[in-house]
């Protein structure tokens, strides 16, 4: 498909391109069997201006916004989705500051956001509140100038490795989505440790921790937007990250099509290619046609927004949903076409399938993005706009 | 610091073809990429800049589409570029094209260290950086893998020779030319594309650099190429039979043959 890339983004495509395949590709066999964080890559990323890409120009940025952003995330995925995912959460992280900060706010982070000298996490989840966003327990508590957070957040991404985080915690408990809060926490705040870290299925190149709370004594100037801005700050940057995911999905499918496609010519059985066989050709062009259909969501939602629409929550659900339920058939296709050895660890084949499970769980489940999707529809009475 | 990168555009090959009439590379069909041993010079220039402050200048003579590999390295990192070209300069061998780059050297003139490769992939003849120390009358170390420290006047490097490594302190300016081993070359970056897309890179002439005619190009080059050709390779085997012992027997008697 011909997408009419800009000369920038033609630019962001083969420098990440480049990454994956001479940084990524060598190592994530490793990286995934070690759990270990890929920080050489985060320092081969920060180097080539990769960490840029999102943030404005006056903010040391590029400014190139969503679509260029999903275009590194697919890049990169299409050789490991983990340490994509590494690059797509800080982006995530930097959202709400980016969305609702201060000026002083956007200055003091910002910069070293975009220099990749800084990673970032968003902290939303906790063990009570996974889809139920609202059920949060974490508490913000007014103390003089500062605020006292108490709570623990879990499965954050990029947990542990980040020097800053954006979380979600409740200003006015008795108020509940209406008295929840946004905050910029930095690592070493004293109060802020991490707690668990998590041994996933997939991803595993990923960090994911507990961040822990116990009266972290916080500035009151790091509140993002007002109090009460909770609720609205997490729904708008999760509208804003979800073509992302579907970014992280569309390449990770695109990586176990190449792979699938090459081994299948590659591997002879009954004295032929098995790629001669029909049922494999079939199964191959499925695989490409509904990664060609998912890839075309992502891209059309990521404009959306670059577009400047007000609201994109529909586009941006359809998009993650679509494209990662398309990555999670895609993958275990592969594995099919692979046969016995798809599932050996010696093939990226069983990897790739752990890796496309999360994308259907994480940043709003398939299900409950469904009922998100349902509401839209419904609100305006099916009527396109 | 200012530092001075040399490159060098190459065919983008190791399989490389002559073309037997007129003993030249065939270079129609391979793309041209910077001289790979060129690369780790250049990253070393960049990090000592990093490390140090000043500047890094990029020269290279060659034809214009050379200019191609003189964009590149402004993405990876350089700060100005140079394009020595000239029809004049055509057909330089090492010794020419020593002459050449250290009149260029003579006009930038403000120079503290000259980093070159080790050799290039097309020429192979690792010249280049000693002839043009001794052009310019200043010291010179090859193949240094690490630059242990250097400041304004003065450089300690270590270089790798046959069984080890020295470590050597000289005066600056001076020229090394470097190793693979010294560092990891960064890959480009997206300000950096972006600029060199739009760079504009200043090309010097014979005259610019007061290039004397008979001194450069075919002219000024001793090096004459009588004929280039691939080595025939010749392999004989011979399989030996029998039990162990007649096939040990025979072995040592096919040995002493040989010694």
């Amino acid at each position: 498909m011909e997408y009419y890339l800009t000369e920038q983004q033609k630019l962001v495509k083969s420098l990440a391109r480049r990454i994956a395949e001479e940084r990524i590709l060598p190592v994530r066999a490793e990286l995934d069997q070690n759990e270990e964080f890929p920080w050489a890559i985060v320092k081969d990323m920060a180097n080539s201006d990769l960490f840029r890409v999102f943030i404005p120009e006056q903010y040391e940025g590029l400014g190139e916004g969503s679509f260029a952003l999903c275009i590194a995330v697919e890049e990169l995925s299409r050789a490991c989705c983990g340490v994509a995912l590494t690059y797509a959460a800080d982006a995530l992280g930097s959202l709400p500051i980016l969305l609702y900060g201060s000026d002083e706010q956007k200055q003091k982070y910002l910069p070293d956001i975009a220099a990749g000298t800084k990673l970032t996490g968003f902290g939303l989840t906790e063990s009570g509140a996974g889809s139920d966003a609202a059920a949060i327990k974490t508490t913000a508590t007014r103390d003089g100038d500062d605020y006292l957070i108490n709570g623990t957040k879990q499965f954050i991404t990029n947990g542990g490795e980040a020097e800053i985080y954006t979380i979600i915690a409740l200003t006015d408990p008795s108020r509940g989505n209406r008295g929840s809060s946004a905050f910029i926490v930095e690592k070493g705040m004293p109060g802020f440790t991490f707690g668990k870290k998590e041994q996933k299925m997939g991803i595993r190149t990923t960090a994911t921790r507990e961040l822990v709370f116990h009266n972290c004594r916080v500035p009151g100037e790091n509140l993002v937007g007002k109090e009460g801005l909770g609720f609205i700050v997490t729904m708008k940057t999760l509208d804003v990250s979800r073509p992302g995911v579907g970014a992280l999905s569309v390449g990770l499918a695109q990586g176990a099509l190449e792979a699938a496609v090459a081994y299948a010519q590659q591997r002879r059985q009954f004295g032929q290619p098995v790629s001669a066989f029909q049922a494999v050709q079939h199964m191959l062009a499925n695989m490409a046609m509904e990664l060609e259909a998912a890839r075309a969501l992502v891209y059309a939602a990521a404009k959306t927004i670059d577009s400047g629409a007000r609201n994109f929550t529909e586009e941006g659900a359809m998009a993650k949903v679509f494209a990662t339920d398309m990555a999670m058939k895609v993958t275990t296709d592969a594995l099919q076409v692979f046969g016995g050895v798809g599932y050996m660890r010696d093939y990226p084949a069983e990897k790739m399938m752990r890796d496309a499970k999360i994308n259907q769980i994480y940043e709003g489940t398939n299900q409950v993005l469904r009922n998100v999707i349902a509401l839209q529809l419904l609100k305006r009475k099916a009527q396109r706009e | 610091m200012n530092i001075v990168v040399c490159i060098k555009q190459v065919p983008g090959t190791t399989e490389i073809k002559i073309d037997p009439e007129t003993n030249t590379l065939v270079r129609e069909g391979v793309p041209s990429i910077i001289n790979p041993f060129d690369c780790y010079a250049l990253e070393e220039a960049v990090r000592l800049r990093e490390r140090c402050g000043g500047k890094v200048t990029v020269i290279s003579m060659g034809p214009p589409q050379a200019e191609e590999a003189l964009r590149e390295t402004i993405s990876l990192g350089a700060d100005e570029t140079i394009l020595l070209s000239d029809r004049a300069f055509a057909g330089s061998d090492t010794w020419a094209t020593a002459y050449v780059l250290s009149r260029a050297m003579a006009r930038i003139a403000d120079y503290d260290i000259i980093i070159c490769g080790r050799q290039t992939l097309d020429g192979d003849t690792g010249q280049v950086g000693p002839g043009l120390s001794e052009m310019l009358g200043i010291p010179f170390v090859a193949y240094v893998n690490r630059v242990e420290e250097i400041r304004d006047g003065y450089i300690r490097v270590q270089r790798m020779v046959e069984e080890g490594y020295e470590t050597i302190e000289m005066a600056l300016p001076a020229v090394i030319t470097v190793v693979k081993e010294i560092n990891v070359p960064r890959l480009p970056s997206l300000r950096g594309s972006m600029k060199a897309k739009t760079a504009q890179i200043p090309v010097w002439s014979a005259d610019d650099i007061g290039v004397e005619e008979d001194k450069a190009g075919i002219a000024g080059s001793p090096t004459r190429v009588v004929k280039v050709f691939f080595p025939k390779r010749e392999r004989k085997s011979e399989m030996l039979q029998g039990s162990t012992e007649e096939q040990v027997d025979n072995l040592i008697r096919l040995l002493e043959g040989i010694i």
